[in-house]
């Protein structure tokens, strides 16, 4: 049919006018780091795996995980979640609860019996992990995914380190942490128990390593000089809670008193009572704001019925009694004795002063810096001396276990670039995907899934698991909670909101492109993008 | 058939053989019967297929016009005088995207003063707007004109106007012969449109044009216009060969063969001047009459070739363009612009708000303008003495009042006099 | 062990607290929960390369709702445009971006011609096409209200929809009757003693089409797509004359930024300015309740044409008329009764 001319005009024929030249910016697709991935010490990429467990693909989003970490059922037990503290959710209701989903994910793959991919290749090298704690787990399972041959030498009975002899069955059930390290150990990791290294360079010499990694963490007990009575009943938390791993029970009487501020003392507070004790007090030179201890161990210790002595120090120890001194905080807020006197009963005192790292091992190793106690490592974890590189508690860090796993990978990077002549430089971090990047509207408003605690009293008698994990509606729940900070989920929004459409819908799991030709750079994606995946860039005009 | 029945009655007849699908209706003096006749028709069902919608203004009633024209429907409606204006934006609109919609126009004054009888200045005021207009002489041209119309309209995919003296044809009851449906089948074929609003083939009608293409849009609807010069006396000769009458075509004359003077004329008031022209040929004057059919397009050369022969030309018309003076004396010179030794061409304003324009008036004027040609327009039996006493009342007192009804208050004070006078005589 | 890793029905139902639940789209829920705009196979009715300035809301609202309209009618639509922006931005010779059936007469006679097309179609025995009138506020409330009015008196089959910028944006931000109070327009300049729009004018037509007592009346944004695109299908499911009022802010009138005209026409429905509600045959039947209340300050700052409020004794004075106009809004349409609806 022919047109009249000029009144009536052809579909299609708007596509001639490229508007794309009015813009003075254009929008971008960014990925912005999110602030859990930012925050976690393992460098995991939580959003990605959350983004995979929220459409119920739990495998892929286990594979995700364990990219990074190999011990996610582990992490979901005992790990601070730094990512929590740092979830950009906590600013509308609250944080997404990551640590229950890695829980749940790590639980699930056990469950599953999930297998890590094995290597692609060998590379023909060796390399030696001292310490089968986290931080050597966590080296070991990276360089071997690498393609290396590793032997991790642990001088003690049982893999785990702290892990093991650190962290209570309440909250650590054995069966799960022998469950992730096997899975380590199948990818060809040989461990080699009760094999202490006294020597580390002979060690490395005899078993032609190419490379060494030390993680032997910080098992030493620190002491401070309390005066005590012959019959006084000390002994340091460290060793406590090792040995609770073995047959033998320690008596530590009805009641037991706890010197510290740290999650030891929390924890050897909360083992005395499941010992039987009747009372178990934890006494703290400063106040309850100053404890380095989590605040949610110390509400737990608390409904458990464990008290707290703040300021006070203990001058003497005798058979069945304790001597405090009241402390007073100075204007500085640093803790001053007051002259005041008290006496406190009790059947023993555990000291939870801190820990120090057995560093015989390297006595005589030449170009080594040791400082406070700890190796001094640059920043591709290796040591003074070339090839042995360090993590974990013995090299200045914040000593969790999740900060351990993270040297661990960092380390194995290095360390796999050093073994082929290159160096790892890590790739430069995205710019952080901070709340006021986010459209948080079309975020609804619901509360974090609180997990189920246990009966207080059941606590205090078994080892039962005190925090049962989320079960699999719950962990969708809470993985659909995460708002996939800087990272595009496909919401559409985009693509609905363009009033030029101008935005090119790839297919699912491809995302978008913007049609530049036709873009008037108005800044409505970015606007109303929920996740900030979008930025404006100004364009040279 | 042959019946006894109203003008309008007659129209909305062939009008509905016309098949119509959407039927406007907004009810203004004198064209009311016309739709109304409609509406009952379909009702009865006489009219099928048709939807019939009472709207709410004349702007309205051709909106719903263009929309339905515009989506394929063979689209009608009517009006007059104040209607026309009041719908004027959607005149030019219809035009200017080129629908073939029909619409009756009952020629009547258009106001202030409101005035609801017959003239032509409702046509004159939208002439340039694009529609086609033609004229009609009587009841059964107007009839005809309506059948003829939309074959016209839907040749060329623009809107006619068919203009029908308010009053005079419209109420007036006389013998029409109105056609057979199959008869009407034949000569219009259903409505198939150059360009059409459908789902299956999107197009976008009623685009900004700037001034790029916009002179070539007006051109083309110039150039479609010229065509119909030559479709419009086809379709009556083709109507004369199926309805078996003369009806329509561009332009008719009587009696010019020797014509020294020839008056040109448009609608009813050509049967008058005809009656006139008989009198006056008896008494041996070489008077001859053009009466013209079609106003828009404006046959130019038709009229020239008719009036050449003339010495002098006389325009009637019932209109005025205020300040200028006839616009129908106006576009009868473009006929014989530039033309050596063309007729002088003199104007008369007559049976402007429905004044009756008599013989007694025709023969006066026309006997003087054979003799004594004046210049300018010549407003026929115009009342002087009130005009000169409302001059002078004018310019006396500032405040001088409506003008209109000043010479209502005077003309009954004249008529009071004539009646004392009279009865005093 | 063997089975595979169970995974529940993804597509769960998204009445709480997941992301995405306000979005456009969401890969995690049914096609069906998704609007129309996420769907790729969307009509896109109005495409690309029209002259619309830099984040005009009336291309969003035009587009979302002629979108909703050809996947309910399965691509039966004929639209109707009145004069005005959208008219204007889409159809410059030589350039449409319509991809639907088009026609464009006057300024104040979209909804007559609407009419007339829906007789058509009747006539022609296509009940199954569908026809939309749209045009701006100025093209209905004041200059096209005789023709809409006349539309609804007869219940002709046609939906209208009007795009409520709140001035006469295309001819350079002049006031209309939809205009608010104290704004400013190119008519009612920020001067002399009561600067902007006067106090005590407008109509709003939404209530005058449920006055007229037509099967459906609606107000929506651009702001809530959902709930713009149920309202059109739901239109599209009734027969008779029908009435959407969409609010699209106008970044050049309104002296606001391109990329706020969402987040604007968000914040005039939570302030309350904007009651987003529903109504058949004459009776109000419910609305959308507020969802997180700001003061009428949070929606009018951002915009310049309301700047001459800020800042004086006599600006706060209007500033609390406004907001007495916003509650009485949330008293009349219940914006914040939550009752049951979360």
């Amino acid at each position: 049919m022919e047109h009249p001319f000029a009144i009536t005009l052809d579909v299609g024929s708007s596509l001639a006018n490229q508007t794309g030249s009015w813009r003075t910016s254009r929008p971008v697709y960014v990925d912005r780091l999110p602030p859990c991935n930012n925050a976690c010490p393992a460098g995991e990429n939580i959003q990605s795996w959350l983004y995979h467990a929220e459409s119920g693909d739990y495998e892929t989003a286990w594979r995700t995980l364990t990219a990074d970490n190999p011990l996610p059922a582990v992490m979901g037990r005992v790990c601070y979640h730094p990512c929590e503290t740092a979830c950009n959710r906590a600013q509308i209701d609250e944080a997404v609860g990551i640590n229950s989903v890695e829980r749940f994910l790590g639980d699930t793959a056990i469950r599953h019996g999930w297998r890590f991919a094995p290597p692609a290749a060998e590379s023909g090298k060796r390399v030696l992990v001292v310490g089968a704690g986290p931080s050597g787990l966590s080296a070991a399972y990276h360089l071997r995914r690498m393609g290396h041959a590793v032997e991790i030498h642990e001088a003690g009975p049982f893999a785990g380190g702290m892990m093991r002899f650190g962290i209570p069955k309440y909250r650590l059930p054995r069966e799960v942490l022998d469950a992730e390290v096997q899975r380590i150990l199948d990818l060809g990791v040989v461990l080699k128990l009760n094999a202490k290294v006294d020597r580390i360079v002979e060690r490395m010499q005899a078993g032609r390593f190419d490379a060494a990694f030390l993680a032997v963490g910080a098992h030493i007990g620190k002491r401070a000089y309390i005066p005590a009575g012959s019959a006084a009943k000390v002994l340091d938390a460290v060793a406590l809670l090792r040995s609770m791993e073995g047959e033998e029970k320690p008596l530590l009487g009805r009641r037991v008193v706890v010197y510290g501020g740290g999650n030891t003392a929390i924890d050897a507070a909360r083992t005395a009572k499941r010992l039987g004790a009747t009372e178990a007090i934890i006494v703290y030179r400063r106040t309850r704001d100053r404890m380095p201890a989590h605040d949610f161990e110390v509400e737990e210790a608390l409904a458990e019925g464990i008290m707290m002595k703040w300021l006070s120090t203990i001058k003497r120890v005798d058979e069945g009694a304790l001597t405090v001194e009241k402390m007073q905080l100075d204007d500085k807020g640093f803790p001053q004795p007051t002259g005041e006197f008290e006496t406190l009963a009790a059947d023993s005192l555990v000291l939870a002063l801190g820990q120090d790292v057995d560093l015989s091992l390297l006595d005589g190793v030449p170009g080594l810096a040791i400082k406070d106690g700890t190796v001094q490592v640059g920043p591709n974890m290796m040591t003074g001396y070339t090839g042995i590189f360090a993590g974990g508690d013995m090299v200045p860090s914040e000593r969790t276990v999740t900060v351990a796993v993270g040297h661990g990978k960092k380390a194995a990077r290095h360390i796999d670039a050093w073994l082929r002549g290159a160096v790892y430089a890590p790739a430069e971090k995205h710019e952080l995907a901070s709340i006021d990047k986010l459209n948080a509207w079309y975020y609804a408003d619901a509360p974090k899934t609180v997990r189920p605690m246990l009966e207080v009293a059941r606590r205090q008698s078994t080892f039962e698991e005190v925090q049962g994990g989320l079960d699999e509606t719950n962990a969708l729940y809470e993985a659909r909670r995460c708002l996939s900070c800087g990272n595009c989920f496909e919401c559409d929004n985009c693509y609905g909101i363009c009033p030029d459409n101008a935005v090119i819908k790839l297919g699912p799991g491809k995302r978008f492109a913007f049609n530049y030709d036709y873009c008037k750079g108005c800044g409505l994606c970015a606007q109303e993008c929920p996740c900030g995946a979008i930025a404006m860039v100004a364009e040279e005009i | 058939m042959l019946k006894q029945i109203e003008g309008s009655r007659a129209m909305a007849e062939a009008i509905g053989l016309c098949r119509p699908e959407v039927i406007c209706a907004y009810p203004i003096t004198p064209q009311t019967h016309i739709v109304e006749g409609l509406g009952e028709m379909v009702r009865t069902g006489d009219i099928k297929n048709c939807e019939f919608i009472n709207v709410e203004s004349e702007f309205a009633a051709l909106s719903v016009s263009i929309g339905a024209s515009a989506a394929g429907a063979r689209a009608y409606t009517a009006t007059a005088s104040q209607g026309l204006l009041f719908m004027a934006e959607a005149v030019y609109n219809a035009s200017g995207l080129g629908l073939p919609i029909v619409m009756t126009l009952g020629n009547r004054a258009i106001g202030a003063p409101i005035n609801i009888w017959n003239d032509h200045s409702d046509a004159m005021a939208l002439c340039d707007a694009g529609w086609m207009q033609l004229f009609a002489e009587t009841n059964q041209e107007a009839a005809d004109l309506h059948i003829q119309a939309f074959r016209l309209a839907e040749e060329l995919s623009m809107p006619v106007m068919v203009c029908v003296d308010g009053f005079i044809l419209t109420h007036a009851v006389e013998r029409i012969d109105i056609p057979t449906q199959a008869d009407v089948d034949a000569y219009l074929p259903p409505y198939e449109p150059v360009q059409v609003l459908d789902p299956k083939d999107p197009i976008s009608i009623g685009a900004m044009v700037g001034p790029d293409a916009f002179t070539e849009v007006r051109y083309l609807q110039h150039y479609k216009q010229t065509l119909a010069l030559r479709l419009i006396p086809e379709y009556a000769a083709e109507f004369k060969a199926r309805f078996g009458r003369d009806s329509g075509g561009l332009l008719r004359s009587y009696r010019v063969e020797d014509a020294e003077l020839i008056v040109v004329a448009m609608g009813s008031v050509n049967g008058t001047i005809k009656d006139t022209i008989d009198e006056m040929r008896a008494d041996g004057l070489p008077v001859g009459l053009v009466t013209l059919v079609a106003f828009r397009p404006f046959p130019t050369e038709a009229l020239r070739a008719q009036l050449v022969r003339a010495r002098d030309v006389v325009v009637i018309e019932k209109s005025l363009a205020v300040g200028m003076g006839g616009p129908l004396a106006n576009n009868v010179d473009l006929a014989l612009r530039n033309v050596a030794g063309a007729p002088h061409v003199h104007s008369v304003i007559a049976g402007l708000g429905g004044r009756p324009i008599t013989c007694a008036s025709l023969h006066r004027v026309l006997r003087r303008a054979l003799v004594q040609p004046w210049e300018g327009a010549h407003f026929l039996d115009l009342n002087e003495e009130i005009v000169a006493k409302e001059l002078h009342h004018v310019r006396k007192v500032r405040r001088s009042g409506p003008t209109a009804e000043n010479l209502l208050r005077r003309l009954g004070q004249a008529a009071e006099q004539s009646a004392v006078l009279g009865a005093s005589r | 062990m063997n089975e595979p890793a169970r995974t529940l029905d993804p597509t769960q139902k998204l009445h709480f607290y997941q992301k995405g639940t306000f979005t456009v789209g969401n890969r995690l829920v049914s096609e069906q929960e998704r609007a129309v705009q996420a769907s790729i196979d969307r009509s896109n009715a109005l495409t690309c390369g029209h002259r619309a300035c830099q984040g005009c809301g009336e291309a969003l609202g035009a587009r979302y709702a002629i979108d909703a309209a050809m996947r309910e009618t399965n691509g039966q639509l004929i639209a109707v445009n009145a004069t005005g922006c959208l008219e204007v931005f889409t159809t410059p010779y030589p350039e449409t971006s319509w991809q639907t059936p088009w026609l464009h007469s006057l300024f104040g006679n979209a909804a007559a011609v609407a009419a007339g097309v829906a007789a058509a179609m009747r006539v022609k025995g296509r009940r199954d096409v569908r026809v939309i009138a749209q045009g701006g506020d100025g093209g209905t409330t004041d200059i096209g209200f005789g023709c809409l009015s006349g539309m609804f008196e007869r219940n002709d089959d046609v939906l209208y929809i009007c795009y409520d910028n709140e001035a006469y944006m295309n001819t350079g931000v002049q006031r209309s009757s939809a205009t608010p109070p104290a704004a400013r327009t190119a008519t009612t300049p920020a001067m002399g003693p009561e600067p902007g729009n006067v106090f005590g004018t407008g109509k709003s037509v939404p209530k005058i089409a449920v006055a007229h007592g037509i099967p459906y009346v609606a107000t929506a944004t651009v702001a809530d797509l959902h709930d713009l695109e149920r309202k059109v299908v739901k239109a599209m499911r009734i027969h008779g004359a029908r009435y959407i009022h969409i609010h699209v802010p106008c970044p050049l009138g309104w002296g606001s930024a391109s990329n706020d005209t969402i987040r604007l026409a968000r914040l005039a429905v939570e302030c309350g300015l904007f009651p987003v509600f529903e109504a058949e045959h004459g009776l109000v039947t419910g609305s959308r309740k507020i969802r997180r209340q700001v003061p009428v300050d949070d929606y009018l700052k951002p915009q310049k044409r309301f700047a001459h409020l800020f800042g004086s004794e006599q600006g706060n004075k209007r500033l609390a008329m406004v907001q007495a106009i916003a509650d009485r809004n949330i008293v009349e349409y219940r914006l914040l009764d939550h009752d049951g609806d979360v």
